[in-house]
């Protein structure tokens, strides 16, 4: 019995080994399953919810312009630390009405200092730092910033991925105008309305 | 004034033929394995360069022969370089006795069968120097493995051409083709196909192709005997396996499956086209089976195949005795 | 073959215990079937080996340490780059003992979310772990195929987890985001797909006869090794011990499934192998009752905690289920901002260290069957 056992073990391994055969046979003549990538890309469906890189987010009115109030909450969530932000400053008076300001004082009237006004003048953003969290994205109270759908963002050089967000989002927006100002004389009525 | 023997004209244009030969086949069948594994991986496989990647084994031997030839730090620089020349020179010759078609053989020696057998042996040689020469530990763990592996399978790859030599009564390769038919069923391997099988898996083991690639392995050993080789150093070996393949495989068409023979057309386009299939199926079992371990391998090669080939031998003498 | 001039501490320290006729040979750190860099000193007599010793700290990255200095919530991302292969659980265990330290008590629906994502992530790292483990076999068709399919769950993971590698996605007190109607329906899908391959795994590799030849009575790990040496997860599951985190130290809603924790008795490389597949079996179990299940409600509590959010002082630990054992994670708090000190127990640590006693006498091929067999992940071994 035990050789007959032995006998029928070692037939049916020769024929797991057919199986196998018939399996990668099967896969040879089947449809691939990758992309030539620089040819074919992903569909978008397959994108949805991949990060890219931060992006600012905007003002609905002026797109070119960021929504950033310039809290820094997103710089004290990060992590990694790979935001800075500079603040914007209060103009600084001219002469005149430095000269206005102190009259004004000596004549006792209320004098307003012109304010800071709550934008950011730099908003800095090291992508190699980045872990894509989201932490910033959630902390931000007026919802500023946003993951970027760039997903086939590469480079050699280091200091590609140090990104000025403010001057992105500028030349961003110039290019939404003029996409907007060339479509605009065949659907003059839609684009009025997304302005 | 003694004239230049003819028999040596015709053996040294043979041999230049069959370094073309060898050198286009060896660029075909890097082509071939790559594309095939690639679909049966379900990707396309070299595709960027030429055609359908068709210029791929071009670039990838300009690139083999740009390469830095680097002598590792106390190895024996002359067994170290002797090595992949002594792999890939002797193989020439075993192309020398094979039948490509009736009136195509190199050189139609009597004992020709033996020539192949005999100069294969070489190879092992030098997988042996490549290995201690090279002064690297997994080097000399593949060459011994390689050693103790190629002396096993060389035994019942004996035996199953013995057996056919036994029943032509003949170890000239074209004789032994000239004697089947055209059809598949007058070919040797419905006569014999215990002989084939062994012959075509100790073929396996013979040139260290997969399941049994176990000189190379590179999961254990990174990659065996060619680990310190670099350019075309491993690019001799390289070379040497895929004609080694070539030859066990034409060794195979022309003792069991009819040689030139075919149906309809005779010639030398049926023998590379059966060359070419069993070079296919030996592709298809490298991408399909894990490696067997190594006290597996000559287990199989001890305890199966020696005695079956025995045995096959013995029913063959046996059998030619009586008729 | 002279003894190297050369080496450093652990060569030198491994070399005064060499007999004659053996050999050093010194396996990683950058090797094929070492998985990263594991650096595994061998002592070989011909084939077999008489001794190995693994050793660590290649990829030690400080994460107990940057704890200490990062916020609670900040520490999160830190969490998916452990194991980078099942990011979830460590993820699962981290915002668990933060939970439980602030007793902050999570909706229903983050804890269905939880369970689905890391139960697809499960799948994930277990199909990428049969294709390594095949690579190391010397076969290299499986893992193309195990990640067609890998890529399938990727796909779906990244909407609701925003990445496809090093998840984290969980928060404390809930999760990132929410699973949308599209997401649910997807893996409702994917489920059968991923069952309808599965007999197709079994078939190319699992009745291969070469592969069973080659794993099994390899790699011999019984219940008083496994126990010895703290190794968990399929090692001591292969060992015959029903041992699973999901059932011992329940968590999460792990208990209101109909699941099984699959158990084999012969704890050899080949029972280890078998129960991955049959966790993956189970894992998909899950994913299917949990998206049918799945309650309607918040994904988050409703004051969730700032990047400045102070822990209360005291000791918390929880443990999770990662594809490889258990994860355990031990927070001390001062009632600061950051953790005063955090523990990281990683499976693979004591799994790995299994290997020096299991591998002894075994060849040099059966050496990398059982090293694949553990599922090391690297990273997760030094952290």
């Amino acid at each position: 019995m035990t050789a007959i056992k032995k006998i029928w073990d070692n037939v049916s391994g020769l024929w797991s080994l057919v199986v196998g055969l018939k399996i990668t046979g099967k896969a040879f003549m089947d449809k691939q399953v990758t992309l030539h990538y620089p040819r074919e890309t992903v569909s978008d469906s397959q994108l949805e919810g991949f990060r890219g890189p931060l992006e600012l987010v905007g003002k609905p009115k002026v797109p070119a312009s960021p929504k950033c109030i310039a809290c820094m909450m997103c710089v004290s969530a990060c992590p990694s630390g790979c935001i800075s932000i500079t603040k914007a400053k209060a103009p600084k008076p001219t002469e005149a009405e430095l000269q206005a300001m102190k009259e004004a004082e000596e004549r006792g009237e209320k004098v307003v200092k012109p304010k800071a006004p709550k934008e950011p003048t730099k908003f800095m953003y090291d992508f190699s730092l980045c872990s894509l969290c989201g932490s910033c994205v959630e902390n931000c109270a007026v919802g500023a910033i946003r993951f970027s759908d760039n997903v086939y963002f590469a480079s050699t050089d280091r200091n590609a991925f140090k990104m000025d967000l403010l001057y992105r989002l500028e030349v961003k927006g110039q290019r939404q105008e003029q996409a907007k100002a060339e479509s605009a004389p065949q659907e003059p009525e839609k684009s009025t309305k997304e302005g | 004034m003694s004239q230049i023997p003819v028999e040596l004209v015709k053996i040294l244009i043979a041999l230049v033929a069959v370094a073309a030969f060898v050198g286009l086949n060896g660029l075909v069948l890097v082509y071939l394995e790559r594309k095939v594994a690639g679909h049966i991986q379900r990707r396309p496989g070299p595709f960027e360069v030429g055609p359908h990647g068709l210029l791929q084994p071009l670039a990838d031997a300009v690139k083999l022969i740009g390469k830095q030839l680097f002598t590792p730090k106390n190895a024996d620089g002359f067994l170290f370089w002797l090595a992949p020349i002594l792999s890939f020179m002797p193989v020439l010759l075993l192309f020398l006795p094979l039948p490509f078609g009736p009136k195509l053989t190199g050189m139609n020696l009597n004992l020709g069968l033996l020539l192949i057998l005999a100069f294969s042996g070489l190879n092992v040689l030098a997988t042996c120097l490549a290995g201690w020469g090279s002064n690297n530990k997994y080097g000399i763990l593949g060459a011994a493995r390689a050693v103790s592996q190629s002396v096993a399978y060389e035994i019942p790859l004996l035996l199953s051409v013995l057996a056919i030599a036994f029943q032509t009564g003949s170890l000239n390769l074209s004789e032994v083709v000239a004697g089947q038919g055209s059809w598949p069923w007058q070919w040797n391997f419905m006569v014999q196909p215990l002989a084939f099988i062994i012959f075509f898996v100790s073929a396996l083991g013979e040139t260290n192709r997969a399941p049994f690639d176990l000189a190379e392995a590179e999961s254990e050993l990174t990659a065996g005997f060619h680990t310190e080789y670099s350019g075309m150093g491993f690019g001799m070996f390289f070379l040497a396996e895929y004609a080694n393949m070539i030859v066990v495989c034409s060794v195979a068409v022309a003792l069991f499956l009819g040689g030139w023979n075919g149906p309809f057309f005779d010639g030398a386009w049926w023998f590379l086209a059966k060359v070419y299939v069993l070079l296919l199926v030996m592709i298809w079992l490298r991408w399909t089976f894990p490696r067997v371990r190594f006290d597996q391998l000559l287990n199989l090669n001890w305890k199966w195949l020696m005695p079956l080939a025995l045995l096959n031998l013995l029913i063959t003498a046996f059998v030619t005795k009586l008729s | 073959m002279n003894a190297f001039p050369e080496g450093d501490f652990y060569t030198h320290h491994f070399e005064k215990g060499a007999r004659e006729n053996t050999m050093i040979l010194n396996m990683g750190p950058q090797h094929p079937s070492t998985h990263g860099v594991l650096r595994v000193i061998l002592e070989l007599d011909g084939e077999y080996i008489v001794r190995a010793e693994p050793v660590l700290g290649y990829l030690h990255r400080m994460h107990e340490k940057m704890a200490e200095v990062k916020s609670w919530v900040q520490f999160m991302p830190n969490m998916g780059r452990v194991d980078y292969l099942h990011p979830l659980a460590w993820n699962h265990a981290w915002v668990g003992a933060v939970e439980k330290l602030a007793e902050i008590e999570v909706p229903e629906r983050a804890e269905y979310i939880r369970v689905i994502t890391s139960e697809l992530n499960r799948i994930s790292s277990h199909l990428l772990w049969w294709g390594a483990y095949l690579l190391d076999l010397g076969a290299f068709t499986p893992i193309m195929y195990a990640f067609d399919d890998r890529e399938r769950i990727l796909d779906l993971m990244q909407k609701p987890t925003g990445s496809r590698l090093t998840y984290s996605s969980f928060r404390i007190g809930g999760v990132m985001n929410d699973l949308d109607d599209g997401f649910l329906k997807d893996c409702a899908e994917l489920v059968p797909y991923l069952r309808s391959r599965l007999p197709m795994y079994k078939d190319l590799v699992t009745e291969n006869v070469i592969l069973r030849k080659r794993i099994e009575d390899v790699g011999h790990m019984d219940k008083d090794m496994c126990m010895r040496y703290g190794a968990t997860g399929p090692l001591i599951r292969g060992a015959g011990v029903k041992h699973d985190t999901r059932i011992i130290e329940p968590y999460s809603v792990y208990d209101k499934f109909d699941w099984e924790v699959p158990v084999y008795k012969e704890a050899d490389a080949m029972a280890r192998y078998m129960v991955r597949m049959d966790e993956i079996e189970q894992s998909l179990r899950i994913v299917e009752q949990a998206v049918a299940m799945i309650p309607d409600g918040d994904f988050m509590i409703k004051k969730r905690p700032k990047p400045a959010w102070k822990a209360p002082a005291g000791e918390a630990y929880f443990a999770s289920e990662s594809a490889r054992g258990k994860v355990g994670i031990h927070i001390v708090s001062d009632g600061s901002k950051t953790p005063y000190r955090v523990k990281l127990r990683a499976p693979g640590f004591s799994n790995l260290n299994v290997f020096a006693e299991c591998s002894k006498g075994t060849m040099l091929a059966d050496a990398v069957a059982i090293l694949g067999s553990l599922d090391m992940v690297i990273p997760e071994i030094d952290r």
